[in-house]
């Protein structure tokens, strides 16, 4: 299954405030590091995301570049 | 799947040289959104101000001028004057237009010109160390109010939307704030309605947006958005100021 969130993680600064505002908890720092030098964020629990799209409103460097959400099929 | 949110097609390739947690992106990105969603991106003018957004126009894809410091609204007028086929914004922080600025914003509101301002409040000057400004918060620090801002000596913060709401010449004065997804969804509509003002000619608009600074507020970005829920909101509410009818 696709991730639901995708994070562009050249863009990210690991300021965190994804992970804080996340009412599922679904996202964390990762331990990669990008070409900046910071620690971009990452989706580590798919299955659980509820495609809210917070991350994405309230991301400043606009590195949540999308969130999707499935389409249940009757 | 289907997408839900997507980065808009207005912000360009290029990374933000804002601080990490620095809610200036959002605001980018709302602008660069409505403008997607309003298709106006190709007619856009938008004058970017002195201070730490000097660089916007790498991050949205317009047309873009830099005004002198304070000087936005009247570089804004004259664009607007003779291009009034153009869709004219000026993007300030509040040490440009609160306090050098604050003349030309005055009298821009004040003759009604048809453009739109998104004003910034984040407390302090931020790009060059943090130093006091004139929406600074009563008693707090800042590297040219170490003691905390008094107001014997230092005066009290300025209430621009609620001022400029006291005119006749402002069409949409609203104020909103970046702290979280309902404010911001909230910061939205008020520019939406702002940016409407403009193209129905009805006259001068500003929505200012309380902001975070965590570098020169000596916080975490999560301490930041908490300290603006907990210490700024209570002195600067949010809501529509003023809407002449039409605006909507």
């Amino acid at each position: 299954m696709d991730l639901k969130v995708i994070v562009n993680e050249e863009r990210c600064k690991s300021c965190g405030l994804c992970v804080n505002i996340c009412p599922k908890h679904v996202l964390r720092i990762s331990d990669k590091i990008n070409s900046k030098g910071y620690y971009p964020v990452e989706l580590f629990d798919n299955e659980n995301c509820i495609s809210c799209g917070f991350c994405y409103l309230v991301c400043p460097d606009m590195a949540i570049a999308e969130v999707k959400k499935p389409e249940f099929v009757k | 799947m289907k997408t839900i949110y997507k980065v808009p097609s207005a912000i360009t390739s290029r990374d933000t040289t804002y601080c990490p947690g620095c809610t200036h992106g959002v605001a980018h990105r709302i602008v660069a959104e409505l403008l997607d969603e309003t298709g106006l991106t190709k007619k856009t003018v938008i004058v970017w101000p002195v201070g730490c957004s000097v660089f916007g126009y790498y991050f949205i894809g317009t047309d873009a001028l830099i005004a002198a410091h304070g000087r936005a609204c009247a570089m804004a007028t004259g664009i607007k004057r003779v291009h009034p086929e153009s869709f004219v914004m000026t993007y300030q922080g509040d040490g440009d237009l609160a306090s050098i600025g604050i003349a030309e914003t005055v009298h821009a509101a004040a003759r009604g010109e048809n453009i739109t301002t998104v004003f910034i409040n984040n407390g302090n000057y931020g790009m060059t160390g943090g130093q006091m400004s004139p929406t600074t918060l009563i008693g707090q620090v800042t590297t040219t109010s170490p003691y905390g801002r008094k107001p014997e000596l230092n005066g009290f913060p300025l209430h621009v939307p609620e001022m400029l709401a006291t005119m006749d010449g402002p069409a949409y004065i609203a104020r909103g704030a970046l702290d979280n997804p309902q404010h911001i969804n909230q910061a939205k509509k008020f520019i939406q309605k702002a940016f409407t003002a403009q193209q129905k000619r009805l006259g001068y608009s500003l929505v200012e947006l309380v902001s975070t600074c965590p570098t020169n507020w000596k916080m975490t970005p999560v301490e930041s958005i908490e300290r603006v829920k907990r210490e700024v909101l209570p002195i600067f509410p949010l809501g529509e100021f003023r809407a002449v009818k039409g605006v909507e």
